[in-house]
């Protein structure tokens, strides 16, 4: 059940090369948030930018919740500008989390870019269930990677200036090849060319996977219709991002 | 005591604030969010016969305050709505108004009359104005024969209130108010989205699937109010105001100019509870000033008459 809260902000700050870390304070949202599932943020108080916009939920503490962006646009800038005593209005917790319970004995998280952000908190729950975890991050130099509360860490950047140099998921492949991953889950994250990329190696290598989508969205609670991703599930050609995702098993939808 | 109820055909709205089709899903999406039961009516998201998938995505982008929307009318379809969606309905205390979107006189009528064998439905809004489907949609809406004709066979076809969704892509809405007011509408709703564009320099592509989309949000409520008022000039049926209504003020607006009642659509999306705020907005307003019914203020703005709203486009 989401709530519409106004929270105060806690923390911002600047935790690698333009990636902010914003915790806001939300005992509810903390209690009810699982893995996986967002929040729709309202970045102003005026118009401008006129729509909410959502982050994944990164992490959650006693009574505050951690969100981890990077600036894109208007609303993200206006996030990083907002102090520790400012408020911002908050929905959520949204969407459906990772199936972080499901029958599997390791569990393979994959981020590329800002996808890492909701492993931290999927990293807890995994812990608590006593599921094995090895950890792929990808980003564009040494300077973009954020890998606090995460275990087993496996590096790739794009420009080699830290671990494997190239993608997250060829990676992820090279790995595979040499190392044993007993009773493999993957969990995936990050923008759509690469979770597409993802897809097609979990296929290939019969591994079970599941991928949290970007998208956008306007409400974020079902009522616009505006998020829809092809499904080839049942006889709907769209599943909504929003309220049957983020997080789809990978042969459940196609990326385009 | 502010009165602030109204009536239609014998319905009685116990406000005069709706939730538009299209931004408020079948009403039950956000149930834990908003006390539906504090509106004054729900307005649901378009129904046609058979279930639609909608367009390819892109659907929704941002725009200087709003949004372009091409859902292009995905919705579960009839059947489906009156056995999964109308049951949680019917357990509301608000006025239920079923919205029709069709491709076919023949689908218009077969659609209302099914709707019409089942209990919980208090009225019907038709949807002639959709910009985002190729069957249909504009193609009526912009036809004044053809929205006449539509409103008057469906008339025939029911005794409960009857409100024609009109589209603001006319050169005239007036012409288009008159005519279903002839043809037996109890009221009339204005305005639908704005068709609209916008554009990705960097793929040199349109930012939708279907190009074009409609308008909707604050950037369209300046010409939704002028719509209202050029509609308010030639008929004497009720409208309902729509476009861009965030507020209290933003709603008193379209009173002033002439509509009985708004629907609150957009606003949904960054909060679902607008409506029940606009309302409460209201009434806080009439009893500032005194209002005792707030259907005083119902096209009560003094105004040049020597500009009328025709004239001053010429
Ligand atoms: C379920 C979900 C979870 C998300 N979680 C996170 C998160 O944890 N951290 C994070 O940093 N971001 C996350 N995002 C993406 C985030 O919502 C966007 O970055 C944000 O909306 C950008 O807003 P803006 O106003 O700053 O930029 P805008 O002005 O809206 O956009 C600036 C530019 O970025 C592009 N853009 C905007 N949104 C996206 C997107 N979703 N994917 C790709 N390109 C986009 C636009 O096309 C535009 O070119 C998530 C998105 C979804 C749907
Ligand atoms: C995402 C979206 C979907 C909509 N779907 C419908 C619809 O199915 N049927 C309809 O009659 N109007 C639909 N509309 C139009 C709204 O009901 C309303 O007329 C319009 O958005 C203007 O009001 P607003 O500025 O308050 O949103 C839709 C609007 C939006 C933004
Ligand atoms: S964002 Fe509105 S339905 Fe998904």
């Amino acid at each position: 059940m989401p709530l519409q809260q106004v929270a105060p902000v806690l923390s911002n700050i600047q935790i690698a090369e333009g990636i902010f870390l914003l915790t806001l304070e939300s005992k509810e949202i903390a209690q009810l948030a699982r893995p996986g599932q967002f929040v729709n943020i309202r970045s102003t108080d005026g118009s401008l930018p006129f729509l909410r916009r959502p982050f994944s939920i990164s992490h959650v503490h006693e009574d505050s919740i951690d969100l981890m962006f990077n600036i894109v646009g208007q609303g993200t800038r206006m996030m990083a500008s907002r102090r520790v005593g400012d408020t911002l209005d908050v929905l959520g917790p949204l969407g459906k989390p990772f199936g972080y319970e499901a029958h599997f004995e390791t569990a393979i998280l994959v981020g590329g870019g800002l996808g890492v952000a909701p492993f931290p908190l999927l990293t807890r729950y995994l812990k608590k269930h006593s599921k094995k975890i090895t950890t792929f991050l990808g980003a564009r130099t040494s300077r973009h990677i954020v890998s606090t509360n995460l275990e087993n860490i496996q590096i790739a950047t794009d420009d080699g200036s830290s671990g494997f140099h190239g993608t997250v998921v060829s990676s992820l492949e090279s790995y595979w090849g040499s190392h044993a991953l007993p009773g493999p889950k993957i969990f995936g994250c990050g923008p759509t060319p690469m979770l597409r990329a993802l897809s097609e190696t979990a296929q290939k290598l019969h591994i079970a996977c599941e991928l949290s989508l970007e998208g956008d969205m306007a409400c974020g609670v079902g009522l616009c219709q505006g998020c829809p991703v092809e499904t080839t599930k049942g006889e709907r050609k769209y599943a909504l991002v929003c309220i049957e995702g983020p997080t789809f098993n990978c042969n459940d939808i196609i990326l385009r | 005591m502010v009165k602030e109820s109204f009536t239609l055909r014998g319905v009685e709205f116990k406000n005069r604030v709706l939730v538009a089709s299209g931004t408020f899903g079948y009403g039950n999406e956000v149930k834990e969010l908003v006390d539906v039961n504090l509106l004054g009516g729900i307005c649901t998201k378009s129904l046609s016969w058979k279930p639609r998938d909608g367009n390819p995505p892109r659907r929704i982008v941002e725009t200087p305050s709003g949004m372009l929307n091409s859902i292009g009318l995905a919705n579960v379809g009839v059947e489906y709505f009156i056995r999964e969606k109308l049951p949680y309905l019917r357990t509301v205390e608000t006025v239920i108004i079923a919205n029709i979107a069709a491709s076919s006189l023949q689908e218009y009528g077969d659609v209302l009359s099914l709707l019409e064998k089942q209990e919980g439905i208090d009225g019907y809004e038709i949807n002639v104005s959709c910009p985002n489907v190729k069957e249909g949609g504009l193609s009526f809406g912009t036809d004044c024969a053809k929205t006449k004709e539509i409103t008057a066979s469906l008339r025939r076809r029911t005794e409960k209130p009857l409100i024609i969704k009109l589209t603001p892509n006319v050169t005239h809405i007036s012409e288009f108010a008159r005519a279903v007011q002839e043809a037996g509408a109890d009221a009339i709703s204005v305005i639908n989205t704005v068709v609209g564009m916008a554009v990705d320099i960097h793929k040199k592509k349109p930012k939708l699937s279907t190009v074009t989309g409609g308008l909707s949000g604050p950037a369209i409520k300046p010409i939704a109010l002028a719509k209202v008022y050029e509609a308010a000039q030639v008929v004497s049926i009720p409208i309902i105001g729509i476009g861009g209504i965030m507020t209290a003020e933003d709603a008193l607006e379209f009173l002033l100019v002439g509509a009985t009642a708004v629907q609150v659509g957009t606003a949904n999306f960054i909060d679902p509870s607008t409506g029940v705020k606009v309302a409460e907005g209201m009434r806080s307003y009439a009893e500032r000033y005194g209002v005792s019914d707030l259907g005083q203020l119902v096209g009560a703005m003094e105004s040049n008459k020597e500009f009328s709203v025709l004239q001053s486009w010429l």
